[in-house]
């Protein structure tokens, strides 16, 4: 090859030398990079809060606030990998939340009775369906109109902002329904025993996939890593699950609030009896929503769709790809995910309030960005928006800790987004990307 | 001379662009394990003629015979459904997936879940590389970090994998250098012998005469004459091309 390096001219199949050490992990250097900037953040909050920052409930609390963002992050990723925007997600939410506040307090309960055991799933199969109907028809507009989502989803901003306004005469809606309220958080958790046993499944089911992929490419002949660096990869991935589920049920019970749950119960509260909440179901959800849009990038047609028209979308058209049905698909994920963080958000609240929702769009653009997906399209990964999320509502809670005023958390917060975006186009500069 | 039943037939095939008649009533063919040269200036309507066939544009009116039976051609897919498969001009790779997922791109290994199967793609993407390029080594980066020559094998190892009988090249080797021309050319000759039937899209006369069995040239949209290269000099080719006029024949 004339145009090539000198390795490939020589004709000798030159194997690159087996990395060492820390290299020898194969670990993206990107995600690398950011769990060591959400070290320093925690650390250097922990240090300014005499450690409050990082207390098992401070943790827990951290969690439960990251997932509503989280999960409409990993959507956004889609999106912005198809070199699309979504504005509106903000607003979707909060049609989401008043479509499903206005059913579970007032329709349902006038059709099924006050109190029916399935006023609450109903309530989530309608907000779904309003989620993903309206990302459908937004869609729609992008890929078969071929009106920019730039603009689409801001007049979708406005739009879903005001319908949800108009439902709900803007007045705050509840007490929601105690089943759907489960989903909120800290109402939902899931208590110690079942928090291991979930974390040892999400342990096994890790390793497992390490061992699997290995036996897939040592069956094509393919290079492998050393074994000392896949053992190393299993520790680590053990060792963050089983400790993140480990702070999460140290995190106990108050007294008072324990004596209340036997009071209902109408038992005794036993003495000295201590409870962690344990997994809070909102962050379990988002662990399953983390995983299912993984295998969905990764693994399916569709994702691979994606990332293709991302990367050139007249290359993914002359493959015989429909582009402006996959806008509506894509359009259509990011709809029913603001209905989950809907959900999520309203349950958390327990209530609906107008203005949930407002500026979540920022946050979750912000959170994809922050976790390399890159804007020029083709690029992203789920993980890295769901800690690019982990890193802004540390930031914001962290700031608040400490007592910085909220003008300057939301000075820290955009000049952190564009500094962020600045450190990846280097990264990627550099690493020819 | 060719006798049977062409492998391809475009009979009067015309496409227009907001009033501009870019391809006016052109009629060519193509026979088992023959290349057809396509030659004209920029803008001649070869590339536009070509992408007719390969599914990308919509004619306007013409027919299209794949055997001697009429298709229907209305997208990409329709086209590779016919076994027509085309190298473009730029190539259209996605840059940021890997050879093995833009070599498979629309034609994805899937297991039995239904989920796409990266390590069997890449383990056929190593057997036609093999085959067509030895020093291809990178098939864990993005095609983008890969070098002009790279992405071309990329580019003829996707038209050749899927059984093609009637390939496009369009400027397969404008990017290239000296020894992948050579290597190109190498490759027609192979596919040739196999039956495939190549329509070569090219600026360079001299390659036209060296690869094609016959040249197609189009002036402004329509058909020139179509010659073989046996019969014709490389001026009668350029006078073709320059000035439209048919080749003057010996008595």
């Amino acid at each position: 090859m004339s145009q090539s390096g000198t390795a490939e001219t020589a004709g000798t199949p030159a194997a690159p030398p087996q990395p060492k050490g820390f290299a020898a992990l194969g670990l993206d250097m990107r995600l690398v990079g950011m769990i060591a900037a959400l070290f320093v953040i925690w650390i250097a909050f922990a240090a300014f809060t005499d450690g409050r920052f990082l207390t098992p409930r401070n943790i827990f609390n951290l969690t439960i606030q990251t997932v509503s963002v989280a999960i409409m992050a990993t959507g956004m990723v889609f999106v912005i990998v198809t070199r699309h925007i979504d504005l509106s997600v903000g607003s979707l939410l909060a049609v989401c939340s008043a479509a499903m506040a206005m059913l579970q307090t007032q329709f349902l309960p006038d059709l099924l009775g006050l109190g029916s055991p399935f006023i609450w799933i109903i309530t989530i199969i309608c907000g779904l369906i309003v989620g993903t109907a309206i990302g459908a028809f937004q869609g729609w507009m992008v890929g078969y109109l071929t009106i920019p989502a730039f603009i689409v989803t801001l007049g979708g901003l406005l739009v879903w902002r005001n319908v949800a306004w108009y439902m709900t005469s803007g007045q705050t809606i509840g007490p929601l329904d105690p089943t759907f309220s489960i989903f909120g958080g800290i109402n939902g958790t899931l208590g110690e025993t079942v928090s291991w046993i979930i974390g040892i499944v999400l342990t096994i089911g890790a390793i497992a996939l390490l061992a699997q992929s290995r036996r897939a490419k040592a069956s094509h002949g393919f290079p492998v890593k050393p074994m000392g660096a896949e053992i190393g990869l299993g520790v680590i991935f053990a060792g963050s699950i089983l400790a993140f589920i480990w702070v999460l049920n140290a995190y106990t019970i108050p007294e008072r609030r324990l004596e209340r749950m036997f009071e209902a119960r109408g038992e005794v509260l036993p003495e000295g009896l201590v409870m962690g909440y344990g997994l809070p179901g909102s962050v379990l959800l988002l662990i399953v929503i983390a995983i299912v849009m993984t295998v969905v990038a990764r693994r399916t047609r569709l994702g691979r769709y994606i990332f293709a028209t991302g990367g050139n979308p007249d290359a993914a058209e002359l493959s015989g790809i429909d582009t402006r049905m996959l806008t509506v698909k894509v359009f259509a994920i990011m709809g029913a995910l603001c209905a989950i963080s809907a959900v999520v958000a309203s349950a958390r609240l327990t209530n609906h309030s107008n203005d949930i929702g407002t500026l979540d769009e920022l946050r979750v653009i912000a959170a994809a960005v922050i976790g390399g997906t890159a804007l020029a399209g083709g690029i992203g990964t789920i993980y890295g928006a769901i800690l690019g999320a982990l890193i802004m509502q540390s930031l914001q809670s962290g700031m608040a800790m400490v007592g910085v005023d909220a003008p300057f958390q939301n000075i820290v917060v955009g000049s952190v987004l564009v500094l962020a975006v600045w450190v990846d186009i280097i990264y990627r500069r550099r690493a020819g990307l | 001379m060719n006798t049977g039943t062409p492998l391809v037939e475009m009979n009067n095939m015309s496409i227009a662009f907001g009033g501009v008649q870019a391809v006016d009533d052109v009629s060519v063919n193509l026979y088992p394990g023959e290349v057809v040269g396509l030659l004209g200036h920029n803008g001649a309507g070869k590339s536009t003629l070509i992408k007719i066939l390969s599914g990308a544009y919509k004619a306007d009116s013409g027919e299209i015979k794949v055997n001697g039976t009429p298709v229907t051609i209305n997208s990409p897919r329709d086209a590779r459904a016919n076994n027509i498969e085309t190298i473009y001009q730029t190539l259209a790779l996605a840059d940021n997936l890997d050879a093995a997922s833009n070599l498979f791109l629309g034609r994805e290994i899937t297991n039995a879940f239904g989920m796409v199967n990266d390590d069997a793609m890449e383990a056929e993407t190593r057997k036609i590389m093999a085959r067509l390029n030895p020093n291809f080594k990178k098939f864990g980066s993005p095609v983008s970090a890969l070098s002009g020559g790279q992405r071309q094998s990329v580019a003829i190892a996707r038209a050749v994998y899927f059984n093609a009988k009637i390939l496009i090249m369009d400027e397969p080797t404008a990017a290239l250098g000296v020894h992948e021309t050579q290597m190109v050319a190498e490759l027609i000759e192979e596919l040739k012998k196999q039956g495939i039937g190549i329509f070569l899209i090219s600026h360079d006369i001299q390659d036209v005469f060296k690869l094609c069995d016959r040249v197609s040239v189009m002036k402004n949209g329509q058909l020139v004459g179509t010659e073989r290269v046996e019969d014709v000099t490389e001026d009668d080719v350029l006078g073709m091309i320059i000035l439209g006029k048919q080749p003057q024949r010996a008595a």
